[in-house]
């Protein structure tokens, strides 16, 4: 049972926390934010390495660096943030005491386990097999292990997660439905237990292959399965972003959503099709019908996307509707002008529904276009689109709420304040030079982790366009400006955790809640109008100009 | 607000903005075409991936390619035998690291029946051209 020692009240939106989901909070807050200091690193050594004028490391170290890269960065830190957001969601937003918080450290020291395992397996040698690790390479048993581990931790916190759902309903912590937050970290939490499930299919049996207990393991069922879990768990970090795109504009801005009926549907088109998308990395892959490709492709005739297109106007809509309500009613973009471009959350949030909007998802859709994937497929294209979706949009929004979540969980002020302000603007013009480049370099056809694109040891040579080591070196220096970004960002973190004042009442943001817009047909968002048409137009114009260069390739049939 | 319960109960009966139906029903749509975009290129464009795909043994499979490099066999370069096989015939390529074996030397305008097998990677592409052949599980697909 719950006791009053349990809780204490935030003055800032006046909610109980428990202080149970609040450790839990920080402890996997604090080994993401390490996850990405690592991951990053590595990250920082592959582009330096595939800057063909430094080209950084040797061979074995750069697909040493890029496998963990990979595995630190794309699924540690961003699932440890994740469990973070999901108690956060649950036991914080609901006024909930937190659900079995001994199977929560449980889950937690599980994925901590395994995610060291997993380094040190891959810093051992000999578990060089990248991300995918794609069968018929073989990686030592203890790095499946690793992997399966941490996938099991993360499967505790999801249920920890609706056990608290259960809990606050029971007890009547809320009146009426779940904040949207919520609902969109449910949409999370569901596509984790799928994800983790697929996970579960595919690496056991290969785990046991890599044993010597299983003889074979085949490589296309493998890519099919693995890809359920490897594109779904990006699916999560599109729902949790999105969720904490909504959280953002609320707690900085007070702002609701234009219409929940809207945002909530819009979260299920996510729950029912967005997994479909794992079939993006299975288009150029033989003994798959083209019916399937195209639809699953498609996400069920883009009914995921409308999901996306739908967040992409009501986020904005709902800042501009609350700038609005705030006074801030000058011209079509008085209220963009106006709003708290100084504040490293609202920024890093801003910023971020526009790059994954124009970087990664237009990138996403005509890559996972079923003909279109032929020019671009195993390019650097591929890089280039997740670093617009995965860094540019989840890694930015995540980081963007951090800077909420020192003063309100940690209870800290930010150090290093000015350091902070730019954070987000140095980190996305660097992560924004990464995705276009690598996109404009994989359009010229270089090859995806490949150490050498000169080809130095092929018997016969081949050259890419100067234009593609001109993209290769530009896509080296925005690397190091993102890592410049990403150091500011552990700095202020780190800085602030150990050494920030503790926050009183009067330092901590206020919520200065819009109650209402009027009826639905009183609500004027003009900005936002022209802002999803720009997008709109961008996005058509792109999806065609990919045709046109498809159509002057070699036929194929 | 959305980290607070939504102020109206009965949320799902709120009415919508005519605004966001428009969008809902643009991005509906667009959705719609991209669809059939697909389904169009399938009957009128000239770029799509054949759905014939087999499983080969890749000793067999590299006899029919050795067999075939030898009969048509023009010259050579780096090691690599350059072969001028028949238009309308069917032609072999294996796919090694860094490499492709043997070189062909093919007739512009005129149609093949081209074979691909990988035998040390996983991933092959030709320039802006990918297709996928997966090694353990030997397979050969065509366009």
């Amino acid at each position: 049972m719950a006791t009053a020692t349990q809780f204490r009240t935030c003055p800032t939106t006046g909610l109980r926390i428990d202080l149970k989901a609040e450790n839990l909070i920080k402890a996997n807050a604090v080994a993401a934010v390490i996850f990405l200091a690592v991951g990053g690193l590595f990250g920082l050594g592959v582009a330096l390495t595939r800057w063909p004028a430094v080209h950084l490391l040797p061979a074995d170290w750069f697909y040493l660096a890029l496998t963990a890269h990979g595995l630190d960065v794309l699924i540690v830190w961003i699932i440890f943030f994740e469990i973070a957001i999901l108690y956060f969601a649950s036991a914080v937003l609901l006024n909930s005491r937190l659900a079995a918080p001994r199977w929560a450290w449980g889950g937690f020291a599980l994925m901590l386990i395994g995610a060291i395992i997993v380094n040190i397996a891959v810093l051992q040698g000999q578990s060089t097999v990248m991300f995918t690790s794609y069968a018929p390479m073989m990686a030592k048993p203890h790095f499946y292990l690793g992997i399966i581990l941490f996938a099991v931790g993360a499967l505790i916190g999801c249920f920890v997660f609706f056990g608290t759902l259960v809990i606050a309903r029971e007890e009547r912590t809320y009146q009426g439905s779940i904040p949207l937050v919520t609902f969109g970290a449910v949409t999370a939490a569901i596509i984790a237990v799928f994800t983790i499930a697929s996970g579960a299919i595919i690496l056991i049996p290969t785990m046991l292959w890599s044993m010597g207990l299983v003889s074979h393991i085949d490589s296309l069922m493998y890519r099919t399965v693995w890809w359920a879990m490897g594109h779904s768990s990006q699916q999560i970090n599109v729902s949790a972003q999105v969720a904490v795109w909504y959280g953002i504009a609320a707690i900085v801005l007070g702002a609701r959503t234009l219409s929940e009926k809207v945002s909530r549907g819009a979260f299920l088109l996510y729950i029912l099709f967005l997994q479909l998308a794992s079939a993006h990395h299975l288009l150029v892959d033989p003994g798959i019908s083209s019916e399937w490709k195209v639809f699953n492709t498609s996400y069920a005739i883009y009914l995921a996307v409308l999901g996306s297109m739908i967040h992409g106007m009501t986020v904005p809509g709902s800042i501009e509707a609350a700038q609005r309500a705030h006074g801030y009613t000058q011209g079509l973009f008085g209220w963009l002008r106006k709003a708290p471009w100084g504040n490293p959350a609202f920024s890093g949030m801003f910023m971020s529904i526009v790059l994954f909007g124009f970087l990664g998802g237009i990138s996403g859709v005509v890559m996972g276009t079923e003909q279109l994937n032929i020019i671009m497929h195993n390019t650097l294209y591929a890089p280039g689109h997740f670093h617009g979706t995965v860094v540019a949009g989840t890694t930015l929004a995540f980081m963007a709420i951090t800077y909420l979540v020192i003063p309100l969980i940690f209870r800290r002020e930010l150090v290093m304040k000015k350091i902070a302000q730019w954070q987000p603007y140095i980190f996305a013009l660097g992560v924004s030079g990464i995705s276009l480049f690598m996109m404009g370099a994989g359009t010229l056809g270089v090859s995806r982790r490949h150490w050498d694109i000169t080809f130095a040891d092929a018997p016969l040579k081949f050259d890419y366009p100067e234009a593609a080591f001109l993209m290769m070196g530009l896509n080296g220096l925005s690397a190091i400006l993102a890592a410049l970004g990403g150091i500011m960002y552990i700095a202020v973190v780190v800085g602030s955790v150990l050494f920030g004042k503790p926050t009183t009442d009067t330092s901590l943001p206020k919520l200065n809640v819009i109650s209402s817009y009027g009826s639905a047909d009183s609500i004027k968002v003009p900005g936002t109008y022209v802002l999803v048409a720009v997008f709109f137009v961008s996005f058509v114009l792109y999806y065609f100009i990919n045709w046109k260069y498809l159509s002057e390739i070699w036929p194929l049939r | 607000m959305a980290v607070t319960p939504p102020s109206e109960r009965i949320w799902w009966k709120e009415p919508v903005a005519k605004a966001e139906l428009v969008w809902i029903v643009i991005a509906f749509l667009w959705g719609l075409v991209m669809f059939f975009m697909m389904i169009y290129w399938h009957g009128s464009g000239k770029q799509n991936l054949s759905n014939e795909a087999y499983r080969t043994d890749p000793a067999v499979y590299a006899q029919k390619a050795q067999a075939m490099a030898e009969k048509y066999k023009v010259g050579e370069e780096a090691g690599i035998p350059v072969v001028h096989p028949p238009a309308g015939s069917d032609v072999y390529l294996i796919a090694r690291l860094w490499q492709w074996w043997p070189i062909l030397e093919l007739e512009k305008d005129k149609d093949y029946r081209l074979h691909i097998m990988s035998w040390t990677g996983c991933m092959v592409f030709p320039h802006n051209r990918s297709i996928s052949i997966l090694r353990s599980t030997p397979t050969t697909t065509w366009w």
